[in-house]
C-alpha cells in the first residue's frame, strides 16, 4: 500500500492531441479517489499513465515514493481491473487469479491460501475451476477483481469496471467494491463517468474536464460548494439549473432579477460576497431539490416564485416538474402528494442558503 | 366410438388418403430433410472426388502386379522389408517433421515481426512475403535447382566470396536433404506466417496489458498468453501442413529426383518412380498409402483437441 502522487502529469499522442494537460494530485496510502469526468475528459489516460501502460509525456508520476516514469508495469506493484474484465479465455478463474502470484515465484502454499482467500471475500469459492467463458457478467467482474486482491498490490486501478453490467447488477457491485475496500484497504484509483458512483464511493472525488483537474474534494464538498459551473453541474441528478439572472440593488440588500421578471431575494449573510456583482448579469444556479414545493418551507432566506410547467413526471418518491424559461430548463422536485399539471401555474419555494452564482465570463462560482 | 369424438371424424376413406399426403409433406418439410438434400451435391462431390478415388486406391494396393488377384497386404509387407523403401520411410519422417517444424517457427517468427510492424508497411511487406507461396512450386523450385547447380550455383559463388568453400548441395546425401527442406520451408513458411498474423491479430490488446500489470515479461506473455490464445491455428495449420508435406512431390521430384542414391526419396516420389516409373501401380498406391493410418489418428486427437478447447474458450 502506498500513497500516489502526479506532478504536473501531460499526455500528448502522436498529432499533438493533448488528452491530459498538466495535472496535480496527491493521493493518500488507503484512500478512495474516484475521476470522473465526461467522455474524452483524459481519466482513462490518466490511470494508463499511472499503470504504465500509456507513455507519459511529462511531469512525473510517484508511487510509494519513488518516481515511476520509466519503471514498465510489471514493476510497478499495482492492479487493474478492466472494463471488459480481460480475463485469460484459456485460464480457469483459479490460473486466472494466481497467474500474478505464479509469475512472481509465489510457493504453491502462499498461492492457494490467497486465492481461496481472495474467493472468500467475493463469493466466488465454486467458481474456481470454470473458465470465464462459463461466467455470468456480474461474475466476470468479481474474478477481474480476485485477481486484482490476490496480489496485495500497493494501489488498485480500476476503469469504468461497471459500465459493462446492468443496472441492477452495477448498483450491486458498487456495494461490493466499496465493502472489499473496507476490507483490505487498499489505495484506490477509480475512473467512471458516473457522478453517482463517484459519489458513493470516493474519499475523494477528481472531476476532470478536457484534460484538466476541475476541483478535487470529498463528495459532500462538490456537492454544497462546487467551484465551477463545470462541476455544479456535473454533479447531482437530476443536474443543477442554470438561470441567466441579473443582481440587482434593492436597499441595503440584493436580489436577483430571473427573465420573466420575478425578483428572488439574496440572504444577507451572502450580500457582501455578491455586491461586486451589482448591476450585472450572471448564472443563478439551484439545485432542483432547492426549489420546491411550498409545503413545509419554514426555512428562513425562502424566496417564493411562481411557474408554469411543461411536463410532471412521477418518479413515485418525488415528482418532477419541468419548467420552460426564457434561455433556460428548470427542474423542481416536488413531494409526491403536491397537485401538479402541465400547463397550470405552480407556487415553488428557492432555498436561497443553498443558491449559487456564477460569473459567465470565467466560468467560475462566485 | 366415443359420441364427442364421431362427430370430428370426417369418413373413413378420403381421411386415410389426406393423412398419407400430409405426411410426405411432413416428411419433406422436416428440417433434417431440407438439410440433407441442400448438402446432397456436396455429399456428391465429396463421394466422387474424395472417397471413391481413396477407395479405389486401397483396393488397387491390394492386388497384384498385374491386377489380376487379390494379395491382402502382401504389397505392404514386401515393401517394409525393402531396403530401399525403409530409407524412404525414414527420410519422408525426417523431411516432413524438419520442415513443418521450421515452417511453423520461421511462419511465426514472420507473422510476429509482421505484427509490430505499423498498418501501412504491414500491407506490402506481407504482400511481398507471400510471394514464394503464390508461385507455382515446380517454377520456383527450378530456380532454386539452378541456384544449387554445381558449376553455376549463385549461392555458392556468395559464399565463396566471403571466403567459404563451394557447397555440394545436391551431390552430397546430407545436403541434398537439407536443400529440399530449405526449399520446402521457403515455399511453404508464408502459409503459416498469414494464419498467425491473423491469430496475433485476435488476441485482443487487453490481454497483454493485464499479463503486463500482472507481472509478464515479453517472453512470459508469449508463452502464457499469445501461444495457449493460438493454440487451435497452431495445431490445426501444423496438421495441415504435416499432411500436405507428407505427400509433398514436386520439390523433390525437380531438386533431386531422389538422388543421390534413392537418399531423398519420399513417399510421393517413390511411388511415383515404383507404380508408373517402374509399372508397378498397386505396390506405388500401397507407398502412397503409407501414413494414411497414422495420419489420420493424429488428424483425428488434433481436431479433438481444436474442438474441445473451442467449447471451453470462444
Ligand atoms: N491512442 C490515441 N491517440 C490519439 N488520441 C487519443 C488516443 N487515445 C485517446 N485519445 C484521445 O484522448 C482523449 C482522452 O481519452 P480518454 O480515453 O482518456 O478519455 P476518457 O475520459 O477515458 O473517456 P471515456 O469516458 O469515453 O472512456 C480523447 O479526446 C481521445 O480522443
Ligand atoms: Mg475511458
Amino acid at each position: 500500500m502506498a500513497q500516489v502522487s502526479l506532478r504536473k502529469i501531460v499526455k500528448e499522442y502522436e498529432g499533438g492531441v493533448q488528452a491530459v494537460k498538466g495535472i496535480d494530485l496527491e493521493i493518500a496510502d488507503h484512500e478512495f479517489v474516484v475521476l470522473v469526468g465526461p467522455s474524452g475528459c483524459g481519466k482513462s489516460t490518466t490511470l494508463r499513465m499511472i499503470a504504465g501502460l500509456e507513455e507519459i509525456s511529462g511531469g512525473e508520476i510517484d508511487i510509494g515514493g519513488a518516481v515511476v516514469n520509466d519503471v514498465p508495469p510489471r514493476d510497478r506493484d499495482i492492479a487493474m481491473v478492466f472494463q471488459n474484465y480481460a480475463l485469460y479465455p484459456h485460464m480457469s478463474v483459479r490460473e486466472n487469479m494466481a497467474f500474478g502470484l505464479m509469475l512472481r515465484k509465489f510457493p504453491k502454499a502462499e498461492i492457494d491460501r490467497r486465492v481461496n482467500e481472495a474467493a472468500r471475500i467475493l463469493d466466488i469459492g465454486v467458481l474456481l475451476d470454470r473458465k470465464p467463458k462459463a461466467l455470468s457478467g456480474g461474475q466476470r467482474q468479481r474474478v477481474a477483481m480476485g485477481r486484482a486482491i490476490v496480489r496485495d498490490p500497493k494501489v488498485f486501478l480500476f476503469d469504468e469496471p461497471l459500465s459493462n453490467l446492468d443496472a441492477k447488477l452495477r448498483v450491486q457491485m458498487r456495494t461490493e467494491i466499496k465493502k472489499v475496500h473496507q476490507t483490505v484497504r487498499t489505495t484506490t484509483i477509480y475512473v467512471t463517468h458516473d457522478q453517482v458512483e463517484a459519489m458513493t464511493l470516493a474519499d475523494r472525488v477528481v472531476v476532470m474536464n478536457h484534460g484538466v483537474i476541475e476541483q478535487v474534494g470529498p463528495p459532500q464538498e462538490l456537492y454544497h460548494h462546487p467551484r465551477t459551473r463545470f462541476v455544479a453541474g456535473f454533479i447531482g441528478s437530476p443536474a443543477m439549473n442554470f438561470i441567466p439572472a441579473k443582481v440587482e440593488a434593492r436597499g441595503a440588500g440584493l436580489v436577483l432579477l430571473l427573465p420573466q421578471g420575478t425578483e428572488l431575494a439574496v440572504p444577507e449573510h451572502r450580500v457582501a460576497r455578491y455586491q461586486p456583482y451589482a448591476g450585472k448579469s450572471v448564472t443563478f444556479g439551484i439545485r432542483p431539490e432547492h426549489l420546491t414545493d411550498t409545503q413545509n418551507v419554514n426555512k428562513p432566506h425562502v424566496a417564493f416564485l411562481t411557474l408554469t410547467p411543461e411536463v410532471i413526471e412521477p418518479m413515485g418518491m418525488e415528482t418532477l416538474a419541468h419548467i420552460k424559461l426564457e434561455g433556460a430548463e428548470v427542474c423542481a422536485r416536488l413531494d409526491p402528494l403536491v397537485e401538479a399539471a402541465p400547463g397550470v401555474p405552480l407556487p415553488l419555494a428557492a432555498d436561497m442558503n443553498n443558491m449559487h452564482l456564477i460569473d459567465d465570463a470565467t466560468g467560475l462560482v462566485i | 366410438m366415443a359420441p364427442d369424438s364421431s362427430a370430428a371424424v370426417p369418413a373413413p376413406r378420403p381421411a386415410a388418403a389426406r393423412a398419407e399426403s400430409s405426411a410426405m409433406k411432413r416428411f419433406a418439410r422436416r428440417r433434417s430433410t431440407i438439410a440433407f438434400l441442400m448438402t446432397l451435391p456436396l455429399i456428391l462431390v465429396i463421394g466422387g472426388l474424395v472417397a471413391w478415388p481413396a477407395g479405389y486406391a486401397i483396393y488397387l494396393s491390394m492386388l497384384n502386379r498385374r491386377q489380376t488377384a487379390f494379395i491382402g497386404l502382401e504389397n505392404f509387407d514386401i515393401l517394409l522389408e525393402n531396403e530401399t523403401f525403409q530409407s524412404v520411410i525414414w527420410q519422408s519422417c525426417f523431411f516432413a517433421i524438419t520442415a513443418v517444424l521450421l515452417k511453423a517457427l520461421v511462419g511465426f517468427w514472420l507473422a510476429h515481426m509482421l505484427h509490430h510492424v505499423p498498418a501501412r508497411g504491414q500491407k506490402m511487406w506481407r504482400g511481398m512475403l507471400l510471394v514464394p507461396w503464390v508461385i507455382p512450386p515446380a517454377l520456383s523450385t527450378l530456380g532454386w535447382w539452378w541456384m544449387f547447380d554445381p558449376s553455376y550455383s549463385s549461392i555458392n559463388y556468395l559464399i565463396n566470396a566471403i571466403g567459404f568453400p563451394s557447397v555440394p548441395w545436391l551431390g552430397e546425401p546430407w545436403w541434398a536433404r537439407i536443400s529440399v527442406i530449405i526449399v520446402n520451408v521457403w515455399y511453404g513458411a508464408p502459409f503459416f506466417m498469414i494464419m498467425y498474423l491473423a491469430a496475433l491479430k485476435s488476441v485482443p490488446d487487453q490481454l497483454y496489458e493485464a499479463a503486463a500489470i500482472d507481472g509478464a515479461t515479453g517472453w512470459q506473455g508469449l508463452r502464457h498468453i499469445t501461444l495457449p490464445m493460438m493454440q487451435n491455428i497452431i495445431s490445426i495449420t501444423v496438421l495441415f501442413s504435416l499432411i500436405v508435406t507428407f505427400a509433398n512431390y514436386d520439390i523433390v521430384r525437380v531438386l533431386t529426383n531422389g538422388g543421390p542414391r534413392d537418399l531423398t526419396q519420399v513417399f510421393a516420389s517413390y511411388a511415383f518412380q515404383v507404380g508408373v516409373l517402374s509399372g508397378n501401380i498397386p505396390r506405388g498406391a500401397a507407398v502412397s498409402l503409407f501414413m494414411f493410418p497414422l495420419l489420420a489418428i493424429i488428424a483425428f486427437f488434433v481436431l479433438r483437441g481444436v474442438n474441445k478447447r473451442t467449447k471451453e474458450m470462444a
